[in-house]
């Protein structure tokens, strides 16, 4: 049986093209009340008072959230109000809330909630954050709770530094003949998925809090709801049904905490928030953006010997993900390279920013772009082909990381041979430029990138599988189907463990709380690695007590037994054997005697062996594997105006194993597209005022059909050992070299080395005009 | 505001709705009519996810009153059956978290029935009014054209 590897057709694609599959807002009920949010208009002021007579007349309105200290919220440090106390910190953030029995009535009672603001100085970015004397965003920053690993500096913006220390700086530097320098800068920007947040809360007469939400962490909605408002955890019930796109935006959570503090500002009823597109842009958290100066050092053959970094990241008006985010960049700062020497600064500032979430490639996307364009001008510095420069100095077993972890055969991929398929792929030896008339050429850029996950050491996961009476096998997972068709892959692990038809396994697409084994968050591509552990685990359970209930009948030991097809035989008669209907909720014998009982199977997975990070060296073991990836991008361009159009876009990321062809590359081919649209066109503009001024889709532009490139993906399969079939996670892995390679390729078109994104043809004519 | 009877000939059913002035298609589609295949992504005519068929051409049902279609054909996502688009979706994996798919297939089926030579021009004009966010797109282009061709 070959299940793996198979383009296995995901097990909820009848209900997705029928129109049947259900997300959050879908499952609204008439007497659901609706909460409506007031939000601030500018990026930091004082609020004076807010006057909620004109609102409260409203018919239909229950209740108004405003003016009130709740308990502060916030995953590393416990800095954000929930509903804005006090002063605002960002353009978007919830300053009122109104309950009403109907949107159109709540709406309209927030349009007449009247709001004094004082303005005050605003933090625009990461850089003024960190200047001496620059306004504080968090007065009382050395007051909050915090998570033991946070690092707050007290009146500053700083939420956290994270430090690596390895090697000998001037070593390395006294080794190196070539220097190059250079910033990079960009601001925020926002995930969009198609699907904006919504959650609902109701709160039963019994105390139960059940809450429904758009999320890739219902078991944290749980955990930090009971932990905020002292909650008994078991009443807290979140169901989180299909999500319709996510890439790490709904992993914070938010919307939740604003239903539940409706709901029982309402008596417990059921109320039900909805973000607007607009909202979903500015009061939830975004893409984070980052401030960004590179030092690398390298011999005369082109080994890199130094590396000093200092990353800024916009972290924004709350610190919420943004600390995990900072350090993540930190632990793979270098990037994909071997270096002896390296010397890392990363910051997470307070900004009057909206404040960032996750975003797929967790910092990766973001510090490749800083890391990859130096790569370039260090090449050109070096007169060396810039593919040659990263094939050289490519990670490879034997090496350390930022953070000293040794790698192995088994815990990295291997880079360099992504890169020569790149090189293959892009026809990267007809060299970068090719002119077609004085106007127009075509031009490349490559760039690599790798990516460990730094999630919790103890993060787990639960699987628990049982059966139908006829046989067939429920599969219960954590995990959530964001659209990566996770579950679906999890069902062809279970058919090739049991050598079983992938129809006869039913998976749960929606997740509870209460009857789902947790699956930590569904992020940072861990759900087939952990997911996928687990089920192994189940999986054997399940067999172990197959095997022992049909030794008993068949009188033959268990080690003679063999599982196939839902059948328990004997390995050397085949025909000898039970089918699992006769055996799964036991076996009957002909006089009625019964033996066994229901199969249940569990299993579970933690990561082993991670650590935290030493805080003055940064030395930790920070995620279980490193996946690598080589990228190319292909444009062409016009040397008149600085337009362009993308022509081809390639990705060669080494998977360990492919479990489901067509769904790893539609994984890749999506990331790809969304790191284009991330490089090219997606920032938010601020204004003096903080104020993001294109919160729509009309001014904020995703790619649209046709603004596609063509896509070329390739896989290397190095098996991760301990990897289910080898596996490692691909969900991110076709993001996070798009940026650069796009910043390489019109860099080289242009003529003029580009810092910034996104890569607008008006960011290459400033760049041209201040080089002249 | 004021409240109309309207009726609607919805997936070849004809239903009567009490709505008011203001609501959009899309909200009655699914405030009332209970049809959710139908998407809000941003309700003022950016994303595509709420495209139906009105009167064999694809709309976006946020952008038409509710009281704009008294009378109309209307078709939703709910009203196809096994049509060659929903196949050819299933088979090219063109989709992922499936937000954006109704709204596209509905596009793409109107596509088919009005211009079923369509070429790539033809096809970028209609398609671009549509935002998937998780494909690159290349998926829904093979899934659209596998049933073009056929043709
Ligand atoms: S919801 Fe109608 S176009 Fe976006
Ligand atoms: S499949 Fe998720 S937006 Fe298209």
């Amino acid at each position: 049986m070959e299940v793996i590897g198979k383009s296995v057709i995901r097990k909820e694609a009848l209900d997705k093209v029928t129109g049947r599959a259900k997300y959050t807002h879908d499952y609204h009920s008439i007497p659901m009340l609706s909460g409506q949010k007031v939000i601030s208009p500018f990026g930091h002021a004082k609020i004076v008072n807010i006057d909620t007579t004109e609102a409260s007349k409203v018919p239909g309105v229950r209740a108004i959230l405003a003016g009130k200290q709740y308990p502060l919220t916030g995953e590393a440090i416990r800095d954000r109000p929930p509903i804005a106390f006090d002063k605002v910190r960002y353009h978007g953030e919830t300053v009122a809330l109104v309950v009403a029995d109907s949107p159109v009535q709540a709406k309209k009672a927030a349009n007449l909630i009247k709001v004094q603001y004082e303005l005050l100085p605003v933090v625009n970015s990461p850089s003024q954050a960190f200047e001496k004397g620059a306004p504080l965003v968090h007065e009382h920053l050395g007051e909050y709770k915090k998570e033991f690993d946070s690092h707050p500096v007290p009146d500053t913006n700083i939420a956290t530094h994270i430090k690596i220390r390895k090697g000998k700086m001037e070593k390395g530097w006294s080794e190196s003949t070539s220097v190059v320098e250079a910033s990079f800068s960009f601001s925020p920007s926002d995930h969009v998925a198609m699907e904006t947040r919504c959650a609902t809360a109701e709160i039963l007469p019994d105390g139960n809090i059940i809450i429904t939400t758009s999320s890739q962490a219902p078991f944290m909605v749980k955990r930090l709801i009971a932990d905020y408002f002292d909650e008994d955890m078991g009443k807290i019930i979140v169901h989180t049904p299909l999500v319709g796109g996510a890439y790490g935006g709904k992993a914070a959570v938010q919307l939740e905490i604003l239903a539940y503090l409706a709901s029982k500002a309402v008596g417990g009823k059921p109320v039900e928030i909805l973000n607007t597109r607009e909202e979903d842009i500015l009061t939830s958290p975004c893409h984070i953006g980052l401030d960004a100066k590179i030092k690398f050092g390298a011999d005369s053959s082109g080994k890199i010997k130094a590396a000093e970094i200092r990353f800024l990241w916009d972290g924004g008006a709350y610190s919420d993900k943004a600390i995990d985010l900072t350090r993540a960049g930190a632990v793979d700062c270098t990037g994909p390279y071997h270096i002896e020497n390296v010397w890392c600064d990363s910051y997470c500032m307070y900004t009057n920013h909206p404040y960032a979430a996750p975003f797929r490639g967790f910092s990766h996307s973001e510090l490749s772009f800083a890391i990859e364009r130096t790569l370039d001008l260090l090449a050109q510095k070096l007169k060396l082909d810039p593919l040659k420069l990263r094939y050289l100095n490519a990670i490879k077993p034997g090496n350390t990381t930022p953070t000293r972890v040794r790698l192995n055969k088994s815990n990295v991929g291997n880079l360099q041979k992504c890169i020569e398929r790149v090189r293959e792929l892009m026809k990267w030896d007809q060299g970068p430029i090719e002119e077609i008339n004085e106007r127009i050429s075509k031009v490349k850029g490559v760039a690599c990138s790798w990516k460990t996950s730094t999630i919790d050491p103890n993060a787990p996961s639960g699987v628990i599988l049982t059966f139908n009476r006829d046989g067939s096998i429920n599969l219960l997972s954590g995990v959530i189907e964001i659209g990566t068709g996770t579950k679906t892959v999890l069902a062809q692990i279970l058919a090739e463990r049991l050598q079983m038809d992938v129809d006869k396994i039913y998976v749960r697409m929606e997740v509870d709380t209460q009857t789902t084994p947790e699956h930590w968050k569904t992020v940072a591509s861990r759900g087939t690695f952990m997911g996928g552990r687990a089920l192994l685990e189940a999986a054997d359970d399940v067999i172990r007590q197959l095997k022992d209930i049909a030794a008993t009948v068949l009188r033959a030991p268990r080690e003679d037994l063999e599982v196939a097809n839902s059948r328990v035989f004997l390995r050397d008669d085949p025909k000898i054997g039970l089918p699992f209907k006769d055996i799964c909720y036991g076996y009957q014998y002909p006089n009625g005697n019964s033996i066994g009982g229901q199969i249940i199977g569990k299993g579970n997975y933690i990561l082993r062996h991670l650590t935290h990070l030493d805080p003055e060296t940064g030395a930790g073991k920070p995620g279980p594997e490193w996946t690598v990836a080589a990228y190319g991008v292909e444009i062409e361009f016009d040397k008149r105006d600085f337009t362009y159009r993308l022509l081809k876009a390639c990705t060669v990321v080494d998977i360990g194993r492919v479990l489901n062809e067509k769904a790893a590359l539609g994984q890749v081919m999506g990331a790809m597209s969304m790191g284009l649209a991330f490089a090219g066109r997606e920032t938010f503009y601020f204004d003096e005022q903080g104020r993001v001024m294109n919160p729509q889709l009309r001014t904020y532009r995703p790619l649209r059909y046709g603004e596609n490139p063509e896509y070329l993906v390739e896989f290397v399969e190095t098996p991760q050992i301990d990897g289910p079939y080898g596996a490692r996670g691909v969900g991110e892995h076709g993001l996070m070299g798009m940026p650069a390679a796009l910043g390489n390729a019109l860099s080289t078109a242009a003529g003029v080395s580009l810092h910034n994104l996104p890569l607008i043809p008006e960011l290459i004519w400033k760049a041209k005009e201040a080089q002249k | 505001m004021k409240s109309h009877t309207i009726t609607l000939s919805i997936n070849g059913e004809n239903r009567s709705v009490m709505v008011r002035s203001a609501d959009t298609l899309l909200y009655v589609l699914r405030g009332k009519l209970g049809l959710t295949g139908a998407k809000p992504g941003c309700l003022n005519g950016d994303c595509g996810a709420c495209t139906v068929n009105v009167e064999g051409w694809p709309m976006k049902s946020c952008l038409m009153l509710a009281v704009e279609a008294d009378g109309k054909k209307v078709i939703t996502i709910e009203g196809l059956e096994n049509t060659p688009i929903q196949k050819a979706f299933v088979e090219n994996f063109a989709f992922q978290c499936g937000y954006c798919t109704p709204g596209f297939i509905m596009n793409c089926h109107s596509l088919i029935l009005k211009h079923p030579d369509a070429d790539d021009h033809r096809i970028k004009e209609w398609l671009e009014s549509n935002i998937c966010r998780c494909t690159g797109y290349a998926e829904i282009e093979s899934a659209l054209k596998s049933v073009l061709r056929k043709k």
